[in-house]
C-alpha cells in the first residue's frame, strides 16, 4: 500500500473541493437565474471537460504549462519552480476537469429554488448576504454535498491527465491511480490489488453517499 | 479571491515539499528491480535515501527536456544522455554504466518455448501458436527498439507486426508477455533474471550480435545535490556493481 500517493491524492481531491465550491456557488447561481447573452456557449465550455479526453487535456495543459510558454515562464519567476511535474500543475488540471463537477449540481440546485422564496426574502429587507446564508445556500446543499462527492471521487480515479502532466513523482505527483498503473508495471499484484480495493470502496462510499442525498426520502431536504 | 486560491495552494505544496525531500532519480524500466536493491544497499551503507522513478528513456528524455525535477538519469541508451548533455540540461556526459542484454521471455503453459535463436517462434507464427507477442515501444523505449531490430533480423518483423502488443516501456512489457494475455515477449535480461519475473516465466538469451549494443548511460542533471553525486559515485563501486552483475548486466571496466 502506497500511503504517500493516497495521502498525495486525497490531498489533491480536498484542495481542488476547497477551490471549486465557491467558484461552482458563485457561476451555479449566475447560470440558475440571471439571463445574459452567450449563457449557452457559457454552458456548453464548462461540461466540455465532461467529454473531452482527458490525454487530450493533458496534451494542452502540458503545452500551456511547459517552461516555454508566457504562462509557464510567469509561473517558474513567481514560485522558483515548473508547473508542469509539480503538485500545483495537477491541481490547476484537476480544477479544469472538476469543473462541470462543481458546477452542474449546482445550477440545479439553485434553479430548484422558487423565485417567490428569494422575492418575498428581498422584500421583507433580508439582505444578500443573509439570503445566500439563511435561504439559497440551505436550500441548495443537497446539490452543493453532491457536487463536492462527484468531485471529490473524480479526482482520486483521473488517471490520463494526471499521467501526462504529473510524470509520477512520489509524494509530489504520483497520486494513487498512478501508483496503481507503477505497482502492476513492478509485477506487485498485492500491493496493486489492495489499493485498487481502497479505491473501490471508497468510491462505492462515495456514490452511495450522492444518491443518498439525492433520492427522494433520503435525507431530507428543508422543503 | 485569486490570493485566497493561490494561498491555498502555497500551502498545499509546502505541505508536499517536506515529503519530497530524498532526490528523485529516473531510471529506465530495466532496471526496476536492480536499482531498487542498489538504492536499499545504498540506503543501509550511506543513511541516505534516493526515491526512484522507472519509465522508458524516451519518456524521461522528453519529460526531462520539459523541466521535470529529476537529478539523475539512468538511461538505457545513451544516445538520450548525449542528446539532453547538448541542450544543456546536464552536469558532464555522464558515464557508462552498463550493457543490457534482451531476452525472449514465455509464461508458464505458453505453446511457445523460451528459443533464443527465434526458431520456435517462428514456427508458431507459421502454424498459429501465436495469438499475441509482447515488447517495449520501439517509438521510445530503447529495449523495444532492440527487440525490433532482433525480429528484423530473424527475418520475423512483417509476420509478427500485426501480433504485437507495445508496452509503454519494457517493465509492462514484461508484465504483458507473462500476464497470460500473450505468449510471451522481447524483454531486458535484467528483468527476466527479477524473481518476481521469474516464477511465471523462462526465458533465453537473443544472441546481442543481433541487434545495436544497449549502452547504457548514466548522468547528473543540473542542480544536483551532493546526495544524488554520492549515488552516483556509488553506483560505480564494487558494491553496487556486484548487484547489477547478477541482473545479467555487462560492466564497463572498473576505473
Amino acid at each position: 500500500m502506497d500511503w504517500t500517493a493516497l495521502i498525495l491524492s486525497l490531498e489533491l481531491a480536498a484542495a481542488t473541493m476547497v477551490v471549486l465550491l465557491p467558484i461552482g456557488v458563485w457561476a451555479g447561481r449566475k447560470l440558475a437565474w440571471s439571463r445574459f447573452r452567450g449563457k449557452a456557449l457559457v454552458e456548453a465550455s464548462l461540461a466540455l471537460p465532461l467529454v473531452l479526453p482527458p490525454t487530450v487535456l493533458g496534451f494542452y495543459l502540458l503545452v500551456a504549462m511547459g517552461g516555454a510558454t508566457p504562462l509557464g515562464r510567469w509561473y517558474e519567476s513567481l514560485f522558483g519552480h515548473q508547473l508542469t511535474f509539480s503538485f500545483q500543475g495537477l491541481l490547476v488540471a484537476s480544477l479544469i476537469f472538476n469543473l462541470p463537477f462543481a458546477v452542474q449540481p449546482m445550477q440545479r440546485a439553485f434553479e430548484a429554488i422558487a423565485p417567490e422564496v428569494r422575492e418575498a426574502a428581498l422584500c421583507c429587507g433580508m439582505s444578500r448576504l443573509r439570503l445566500l446564508r439563511r435561504i439559497e445556500l440551505p436550500l441548495a446543499w443537497p446539490g452543493i454535498l453532491s457536487a463536492m462527492v462527484l468531485i471529490f471521487a473524480h479526482t482520486l480515479g483521473e488517471f490520463g491527465v494526471v499521467l501526462m502532466v504529473g510524470g509520477s513523482i512520489p509524494g509530489k505527483t504520483r497520486t494513487i491511480a498512478i501508483a496503481i498503473y507503477d505497482r502492476v508495471q513492478a509485477f506487485d499484484t498485492t500491493g496493486a490489488g489492495i489499493m485498487s480495493a481502497t479505491l473501490l470502496v471508497i468510491s462505492m462510499l462515495a456514490i452511495g453517499l450522492s444518491y443518498l442525498i439525492t433520492a427522494p426520502g433520503g435525507i431530507r431536504r428543508h422543503d | 479571491m485569486r490570493g485566497w486560491a493561490l494561498a491555498l495552494v502555497l500551502l498545499f505544496s509546502s505541505a508536499t515539499l517536506a515529503w519530497a525531500d530524498p532526490p528523485i532519480i529516473a531510471g529506465a524500466a530495466d532496471l526496476k528491480f536492480a536499482l531498487e536493491e542498489i538504492a536499499a544497499a545504498f540506503k543501509e551503507d550511506t543513511k541516505h535515501e534516493v526515491s526512484l522513478v522507472f519509465g522508458s528513456s524516451g519518456n524521461f528524455y522528453r519529460q526531462i527536456g520539459q523541466g521535470a525535477p529529476f537529478r539523475m538519469f539512468l538511461s538505457a541508451d545513451e544516445g538520450f544522455v548525449f542528446k539532453l548533455a547538448d541542450a544543456g540540461k546536464t552536469v558532464d556526459r555522464g558515464e557508462l554504466y552498463a550493457i543490457g542484454r534482451i531476452v525472449i521471455l514465455v509464461p508458464h503453459g505458453s505453446p511457445l518455448k523460451a528459443d533464443g535463436q527465434l526458431n520456435d517462434l517462428a514456427a508458431a507464427l507459421a502454424d498459429g501458436r501465436l495469438g499475441k507477442f509482447a515488447i517495449a515501444n520501439p517509438e521510445h523505449a530503447p529495449y523495444g527498439k532492440r527487440a525490433e531490430e532482433a525480429l528484423r533480423h530473424a527475418g520475423l518483423w512483417e509476420k509478427i507486426k500485426d501480433k504485437l502488443v507495445l508496452g509503454e516501456n519494457v517493465s509492462q512489457a514484461a508484465q504483458f508477455a507473462t500476464s497470460g494475455g500473450t505468449q510471451g515477449g522481447i524483454v531486458a535480461y535484467s528483468l527476466a533474471l527479477a524473481p518476481a519475473v521469474a516464477r511465471v516465466g523462462n526465458y533465453a538469451l537473443i544472441p546481442d550480435s543481433w541487434h545495436e549494443p544497449l549502452r547504457q548511460r548514466m548522468v547528473l542533471l543540473k542542480g544536483a545535490d551532493e546526495k544524488t553525486r554520492e549515488f552516483y559515485r556509488y553506483m560505480q563501486q564494487p558494491a553496487a556493481r556486484a548487484i547489477m552483475k547478477r541482473y545479467g548486466f555487462l560492466l564497463p571496466a572498473e576505473r
